[in-house]
């Protein structure tokens, strides 16, 4: 079923938390909504779900305004960032609750409720644990059974808070290509919210970006990574190093040093913000190389086959503020060549510039 | 006044005796002796040596007298009184705490600080006071004392003024009990129960209720208890008449100024056994509640 959220505005206590966003969710696909903690994800979850009321704006679901529909007649699939199972309930009553609690002329036969509860929990791998109870579990089967229980009542839409936030890191990676594969098998329309950038590339068919309540790019993964639309974007996808300076030409004058720019946004004379990523930026220890930026290697990170070193620039120093810091990601043999302390010259892939609206 | 940490999960249980057996916190022999001899022997001056006084005295002329004494109209029409005032004060306050927690717990709502206060008014006024103010407000002199009359409606002195001031006095054991309980548990299982379809009653009765049951039957066995053994309040509005408006305590205290000991205790020890029954089962509550956590733990780290 196809969402769509049309001018959505929310505050709590003064705060604006959405501020007139508008969304269109297709049928089928597995959305991420992310961004930084206090951006307004979550709540335009909770929006859709009916569990928050919207100030102003309107919730479509399949065509129809649902904004004033009572959460429980949204036939939404709800699962929370800490599973909110029934604790007093084994695991098989967990997932039973949707059939059970339906008016009585709607609800399955017993033997119905059983044959499609059993199916939901071979579906999520967790039948053999059908007479547990919620404590008895770990946190990553906790939350399948919340997807069983959430997907027990066949909703529309399927919304998903924060699944994976409380597991640790290995049951986390492992859950992300799980929910993918069951993504692919049932083709509900899903949204999740995260706040790992690597999670939403890795997992979504469509990435929201968002910001201070509002949405600031919208795309496929290798859009949003590959031309992230706005300096917040670029930042929160993944490491990036900053420049600060003015378009000259194909360059951009940073400080002392001239760098290369990759062509767009770049009016001549425009005062702009410069991005590269960590493995876009190449250390040259010819301290004569053009189009560069001094800097000195402070520390190197060398575990596995890659190897990061961050480094300080020189021209900060010397003006007596404080080095701005670097991040370079190079293979390992040349990083362990490296010495600390030593002048190097940076030289960066071509720059993708911003105009600086502090400027 | 109960703590909901009676009630919650303890899971520190193993680590306690770990605490103790380790050289590097344990106290020294002596500091240990000290502390527990005060402990102990503050118990059994205050506590232990009353209660056996009340059974010694009860029994002092003889197993005959005190069961005369408990079974004397008048005695017996005060078990019923006080029977008859928990009996409805426990079920309306039961009603009353769930929905005052429910509400401060779960929604956000102008007044929810001077609700959360007022909660707590009967445990900061006298009881005393809390009589009076219904005498005033019911009493013939009160302000719809006229009003009462013509209608020939009879509040203070009577049984209803009795209830009232019961009611009044237990309010707050159910809710506080509750209250933190339910903030602890947050709105995530009710949202759950919601999203998948259940009406606000079904939530209820499946969902919220077993989630806070161990502390709700914990604030009842107290609400009880207090409501039995209440006197300040109840002593103001009861008028005291023989037979009809004496409860159980009021009793106690009349048969003692007319020198009748052995039947003021023997009534007591009615109250007493209420007491070590009240005990007993707030024992079994906790290690109920305790239980059924510690196993559902021990079962996961098979």
């Amino acid at each position: 079923m196809s969402i769509q959220v049309a001018e959505i505005s929310k505050t709590f206590a003064g705060v604006t938390v959405l501020d007139r966003v508008s969304l269109d969710f297709p049928t089928g696909q597995l959305v991420a909504l992310l961004g930084p903690s206090g951006c307004g994800k979550t709540t335009l979850l909770r929006v859709i779900a009916g569990l928050e009321t919207a100030d102003a704006g309107r919730v479509i679901l399949e065509g129809e305004d649902a904004s004033s529909t009572h959460v429980r007649e949204r036939q939404v699939g709800f699962v929370f960032q800490h599973y909110a199972l029934f604790r007093h309930m084994t695991v098989f009553e967990n997932v039973a609750f949707g059939l059970r609690v339906q008016p009585r002329k709607q609800r399955p036969k017993e033997p119905e409720i059983r044959r499609r509860v059993m199916r939901l929990l071979e579906l999520v791998q967790m039948a053999w644990l059908a007479d547990r109870f919620p404590q008895q579990l770990s946190g990553g089967q906790r939350q399948r059974i919340a997807l069983a229980r959430a997907l027990a009542v066949e909703p529309r839409v399927l919304l998903l808070d924060e699944p994976f936030g409380a597991l640790d890191a290995q049951v986390r990676k492992e859950l992300r290509r799980w929910l993918r594969a069951l993504h692919d098998d049932l083709h509900v329309t899903s949204i999740f919210v995260t706040h790992d950038q690597e999670e939403a590339l890795e997992v979504a068919d469509r990435v929201v970006l968002m910001n201070r309540g509002r949405v600031e790019q919208v795309g496929t993964p290798d859009e949003v990574y590959e031309h992230p639309a706005s300096p917040f974007v670029y930042g929160f996808l993944g490491a990036a190093n900053v420049f600060h300076g003015r378009v000259e030409g194909a360059n951009v004058r940073v400080g002392g040093a001239t760098l290369n720019h990759d062509g767009s946004n770049a009016d001549h004379g425009a005062e702009v913000v410069a991005f590269v990523r960590p493995h876009e930026l190449d250390i040259v220890t010819d301290l004569a190389a053009p189009n560069g930026l001094d800097a000195t290697v402070r520390r190197v990170l060398a575990f596995g086959g890659s190897a990061r070193v961050e480094l300080d620039s020189v021209e900060a120093v010397k003006a007596g503020a404080e080095p701005i810091h670097y991040e370079v990601v190079l293979p390992r043999e040349r990083a362990v060549a490296l010495v600390q302390g030593q002048r190097v010259r940076l030289v960066p892939a071509p720059l993708r510039v911003f105009r600086n609206e502090a400027a | 006044m109960a703590s909901a940490a009676a009630i919650l999960p303890a899971t520190g249980h193993a680590r306690e005796g770990r605490y103790e057996n380790n050289a590097a916190t344990r106290e020294r022999p002596w500091v240990r002796a000290l502390i527990l001899t005060l402990a102990l022997s503050f118990f059994v001056l205050f506590l232990l040596l009353p209660l056996v006084v009340v059974f010694h005295q009860a029994l002092a002329k003889g197993w005959g007298t005190a069961a005369a004494a408990v079974t004397d109209p008048d005695a017996l029409a005060a078990v019923r009184l006080t029977l008859l005032a928990a009996g409805i004060a426990v079920p309306l306050n039961l009603v009353f705490g769930v929905s005052a927690a429910w509400a401060i717990a779960r929604f956000e709502f102008r007044g929810k600080q001077v609700l959360s206060t007022l909660i707590d008014l009967p445990f900061s006024v006298s009881p005393v006071i809390a009589g009076l103010i219904y005498v005033l407000i019911f009493g013939a002199q009160g302000w719809f004392g006229s009003w009462f009359i013509e209608h020939d409606i009879k509040i203070v002195f009577a049984v209803p003024g009795i209830v009232l001031a019961t009611i009044f006095v237990t309010f707050p054991f159910v809710a506080r009990e509750l209250i933190p309980l339910m903030q602890a548990q947050g709105r995530d299982d009710e949202e759950a129960a919601t999203v998948l379809g259940a009406t606000g009653l079904q939530t209820f009765w499946r969902v919220t209720l077993p989630n806070i049951k161990w502390g709700l039957l914990y604030g009842t066995i107290l609400c009880n208890a207090r409501a039995m053994g209440e006197f300040g309040a109840v002593s103001v509005v009861s008028g005291h008449i023989r037979g009809e408006t004496n409860t159980m305590p009021l009793h106690v205290e009349i048969l003692y100024n007319e020198y009748n000991f052995a039947a003021a205790f023997a009534v007591a020890s009615l109250l007493a056994m209420l007491a070590l029954v009240t005990l007993a089962l707030k024992s079994w509550v906790e290690w109920q509640a305790n239980r059924v956590v510690t196993q559902k733990e021990a079962m996961v780290r098979k």
